[in-house]
């Protein structure tokens, strides 16, 4: 029997069920840097499972960029924006099961519509390549570089003509980085402390929680 | 359980995606921490991005003219980098909201005179 385990549907498995439970427990837990925590791992296993999609470029970029990158900017944020022991800020009862009922509503739909057509539930072992996926991060350079190396085939020369690739895509992207990235330097910039205004007369009792 | 027997097919990336997407969306509507709407927001773009590299992928469609394929990979790409700087504003607004309301709690937040 070991033999005809398929090992590809084993590893998919494992990291769909990794990247689902980190994702409800980002949702359950109260904790804010818990959350962190548990949005690490759901962010890792989406990484394997671009890996096993056959996105490799893509999955080294995932784990580099978010799970690297984004997510220590959000540890960084926790950290400074603490106040003493964290405390955690309940939700009412009645906001949560709001909640779970338009996200559950939602996911119904989802998964029926994932579900529902015969074409994605199974792939025809001779309609897809069976073999490893080709190494993406070429082709992937090459398309920003304004060359569709997918879509060289083309018969039809009038698209031909127009296809450059995703060239413009990528400046937009390159410039719209720099902008954002020095505008949010320039906002998060140390200012001197605005001191808070006394507390309204309502919030006299409720402000007896710290931060 | 045939799962671990037959081919996975792209219906069950799509599931992935679906839920992680739903997760980030509850994240959002009911975290009063900002940082843990930012968290929320985190989730459903990489829900996103899954069902991207899975309708784009060569081993779960078949590739062919009229197939998603490297465009996939490649949007999924610029979702990221848009998310990376779309964190980076988005942290510099809950700084400045600390700041100035001493606290991260969005339901403070509920006068427009800052």
């Amino acid at each position: 029997m070991i033999e005809t385990v398929n090992w590809h549907s084993c590893f998919f498995l494992l990291f769909a069920l990794v990247g689902c439970v980190s994702a409800v427990a980002v949702v359950v837990t109260g904790n804010i840097v818990r959350m962190a925590c548990w949005l690490v791992t759901a962010l890792a296993a989406v990484a394997g499972l671009f890996f096993l999609a056959g996105a490799d470029f893509l999955g080294a970029v995932q784990l580099m960029v978010y799970v690297g990158g984004t997510m220590v900017l959000l540890v960084f944020g926790v950290m400074l924006t603490a106040r003493g022991p964290f405390v955690s800020m309940k939700t009412g009862g009645g906001q949560w099961i709001l909640a779970i009922v338009v996200g559950g509503a939602l996911l119904t739909v989802l998964l029926q519509a994932a579900l529902s057509i015969p074409d994605w539930n199974a792939p025809g072992r001779e309609q897809v390549q069976t073999e490893a996926a080709p190494p993406t991060a070429t082709r992937l350079g090459l398309g920003l570089m304004g060359i569709p190396v997918d879509r060289l085939q083309e018969r039809n020369a009038k698209w031909q003509s127009g296809m450059s690739g995703q060239l413009l895509a990528f400046e937009i992207i390159s410039i719209h980085l720099v902008v954002v990235l020095v505008g949010a330097a320039y906002l998060a910039r140390a200012k001197r402390r605005i001191e808070p205004q006394p507390a309204r007369i309502a919030d006299a009792e409720v402000s007896q929680v710290p931060g | 359980m045939n799962l671990f027997f037959e081919p996975i097919g792209l219906s069950h990336y799509l599931v992935v995606g679906a839920i992680l997407f739903v997760c980030g969306m509850v994240c959002m509507a009911t975290k009063r921490n900002v940082l843990g709407v930012l968290m929320g927001i985190e989730l459903v773009l990489n829900g996103a991005n899954l069902n991207f590299v899975a309708f784009g992928s060569p081993l779960l469609r078949a590739p062919g003219d009229h197939a998603l394929g490297l465009d996939g990979q490649m949007i999924a790409l610029f979702v990221i980098v848009l998310a990376a700087a779309e964190a980076a504003v988005a942290l510099a607004i809950a700084l400045n909201y600390y700041h100035t309301h001493v606290t991260v709690d969005v339901d403070r937040g509920d006068e427009l005179k800052g």
